[in-house]
Parts: structure tokens; sequence; C-alpha cells
């Protein structure tokens, strides 16, 4: 029972989502260390700046989705099949916007802080990267997610356990391609 | 991240916000809460982009920086959420005899030992393919030491974040972990980095 484990039983139970986690996070270092990350970090200036800002609000985005899902299916509220409801139109069209917004104001105060910093900063680079980004987080993010809840759902899987792991896997390892694909669009646009 | 942000009003209206469920409801609570994190996360920003030379030196240490955030912010997790069931259940007492505590604590510091001996292996092997120089020693010794620094500090601000919470009223389920990853991901790049400043 909880709150009598041991600390090997913990343990135990915790390693393999830990090690699930540290494989997706190896992969997105990976990624972000590679010759055309790093290119695109050096020529973009601001990506490491807005990088933890920008990994955490896809954290804070699509978890609290998930968990907004999650508990409307346990009260009832949604079904277990994706039908274009008003209820579950407005809960994505609002995370939609949410992750929007927030990346909008993350260039924005990425491109301010590099200017108080000193450094050069180009607001419409940063802007289309950001944009890019989550747009394409969006798209990914949101696929998996519905999908990962309501099929598990129907397969018995309380979506509570598995949003958080989910949300972070995916989001580590997609947030970096889609940083990259933002910084070779704002390349070619630019 | 649960929709943490709640906390403060969701005595009153925890009830119509889970089920309005309006597109206005949900940016209006949801955007200044992101806001003010994004804005701490400018913190981790600053100091990545501070080191933007050497990370882009030693690719070791750009493979180490999701890694390091993620990890940190999965232990104060589980800490978090088995501290606050224990609470709910009655059986927490802050105490450092207390059997519970001890074994979440034992828990987090095995996990963290497990995680950042292998995270030093698989740095140092990464960085190799990507052209990097840093030896294995180093990496190990950045790791590790960064690792189980990092694996007290979970600790500690979690059983604070819990204990506050708890003082303060609010259900340490919805407020601690938001909390807790936030400042794990800020202060993961600070130890981090303390550390490669003093090894490297």
């Amino acid at each position: 029972m909880l709150g009598q484990d041991s600390a090997i039983d913990v343990y135990r139970q915790a390693l393999p989502i830990i090690l699930v986690s540290l494989v997706a996070g190896l992969f997105s270092g990976t990624l972000l260390g590679t010759e055309a990350m790093r290119e695109g970090i050096e020529s973009v200036p601001g990506i490491l700046l807005l990088l933890p800002a920008f990994l955490a609000t896809r954290g804070g985005v699509y978890g609290s989705l998930g968990a907004r899902l999650s508990s409307g299916l346990h009260q009832g509220l949604i079904d277990p099949h994706f039908e274009w409801n008003d209820r579950l139109r407005n809960a994505i069209v609002a995370s939609f916007c949410n992750g929007m917004i927030v990346s909008v104001f993350i260039a924005v105060l990425s491109w301010g802080v590099l200017l108080v910093l000193g450094r050069e900063a180009n607001l419409l680079e940063l802007l289309i990267v950001l944009i890019v980004a989550a747009l394409l987080s969006a798209f990914a993010m949101l696929g998996v997610l519905l999908t990962v809840i309501f099929k598990g759902y129907r397969r018995g899987l309380d979506p509570d356990n598995v949003i958080g792991p989910v949300v972070t896997t995916v989001g580590d390892v997609f947030g970096v391609v889609f940083l990259l694909i933002g910084i070779s669009v704002a390349g070619v646009v630019l | 991240m649960s929709a943490g942000g709640n906390g403060a009003r969701r005595d009153e209206s925890a009830e119509e916000i889970s089920e309005e469920w309006t597109v206005s409801g949900i940016v209006s609570t949801l955007v200044p809460l992101l806001i003010a994190l994004s804005v701490l996360q400018m913190v981790s920003g600053t100091v990545l982009e501070s080191f933007e030379e050497q990370l882009l030196v030693y690719p070791s240490l750009l493979v180490l920086v999701p890694v390091m955030i993620g990890t940190a912010g999965n232990l104060g997790s589980i800490m978090c959420a088995r501290l606050s069931t224990q609470l709910h259940l009655g059986t927490l007492e802050f105490s450092p005899t207390n059997p519970d505590i001890r074994a979440n604590v034992g828990a987090v510091i095995g996990l963290a030992a497990t995680v950042f001996v292998l995270l030093g292996f698989a740095a140092w092997g990464i960085g190799r393919v990507l052209g990097g120089s840093l030896g294995l020693g180093t990496l190990l010794v950045i790791t590790i030491v960064s690792g189980m620094l990092l694996a007290i500090w979970v600790v500690l601000v979690s059983t604070v974040a819990v204990y506050l919470s708890y003082r303060l009223g609010y259900d340490p389920d919805d407020t601690t972990i938001p909390v807790v990853t936030n400042v794990c991901d800020i202060t993961g790049v600070l130890i981090l980095f303390g550390v490669v400043t003093v090894v490297l």
C-alpha cells in the first residue's frame, strides 16, 4: 500500500518510467548537440535563452489539457470517443490558444532580455521560430495526447497515470526537433 | 503539470472550472500562469546563453541539459506525489526519523544515483559520436556531483513545498508539482553549470 512502501519498493516502481524519460531526454539532448542544431544555435541569437521556457510551456499547456480531459472522462463530462462536441472543442481550442499566446510572449520576452544583455537580437526571426515550433507542437501533442487518452481509457488505463510521462516524453523529443524546423523556416523566409 | 494555477481559487470554484470548459475561461486561467513561469524560465535560459560557447564546443554538455532538467522534475514529482498522498492518508509526519520520509528520500537518492551514473556514460558516448572531446572521467564527475546535489535539493524543495502548501491550506496535489518542476528546471541548470565551471 502507498505510504508504507520501503525505499526499495518505490525505487523499483519508479525506475522504469525514470529510465524511459532518461532515454527521451538523451534523445532530445542528442538532437541539441547535433551539428545542425549547434549551427542553428549559433545563427539565431536567443535560442538557448528561450529553450527552457519553450519546453516548460508545452509541459504546462498539454499537461493541463491532459489532466482536464482525464478528469472529464472520470466525471462523465466527455465520452471516451473523439467526437467534435462543444466541451472537447473548447478544451482543444483553448490549449491551442494558450500554446500560441505564450510562445509569442516568449519570443518577445527573449528579444527584450537579449536587448537588455546588450546582445544582437532579431524579433521577427524569434517570432517565426517560435510560431512554427508552437504550431507543429500543437499538432503533434494534440494528436498523441488525444489518441493515448481515449484509446487508453477505453482499454481500462487510468489517463491520470500516463499523461505526465507522455507529455514530458513526447514534448522533449519533438520540442527540440520543432525548434530546429522553426530555425530553418526562419532561415528560408528571412 | 496539472492545472496548478487554480490553487488559490480552487475551493470556491473547482466545480465551475472543471465543468464549464469555456475557451476564455481556460485561456484566462492558464495564460497568466504560463507567462509567469516563462519569465522565471528565462533565468535558466540566461545561464545557458552565457555558457553558449562552451556548449557549442562540448556537445556532451548540451546532451545533459534536457535530461538533468527532466530527471530533477521527475524525482520532484515522485517525492511530492508520495508526500501529498501520505498527507491525505494521515500517515505523514514532518520529521527526519519518520520511516515514510526516510523511504522516500532513500528512493529518490537511489534513483538519482542510478540515473546520473548511466547519464555520465551516455553523455560521454553520445558526445564522442557528435565530435566532442570531454573525457569519461570528467563527465562522470560532472553528472554524479551535480546529479546528487540536485537530488538533495529536490528532496528539500519538495518537502518544503508540501509542508508550506499544507500549512497554507492548499491541496499539495494541485500546487506542488508545477512549482517543484519549475524550480527544478531553473536550479537544475544553475547546479549543472555551477559544477561545470568548477570542473572544467
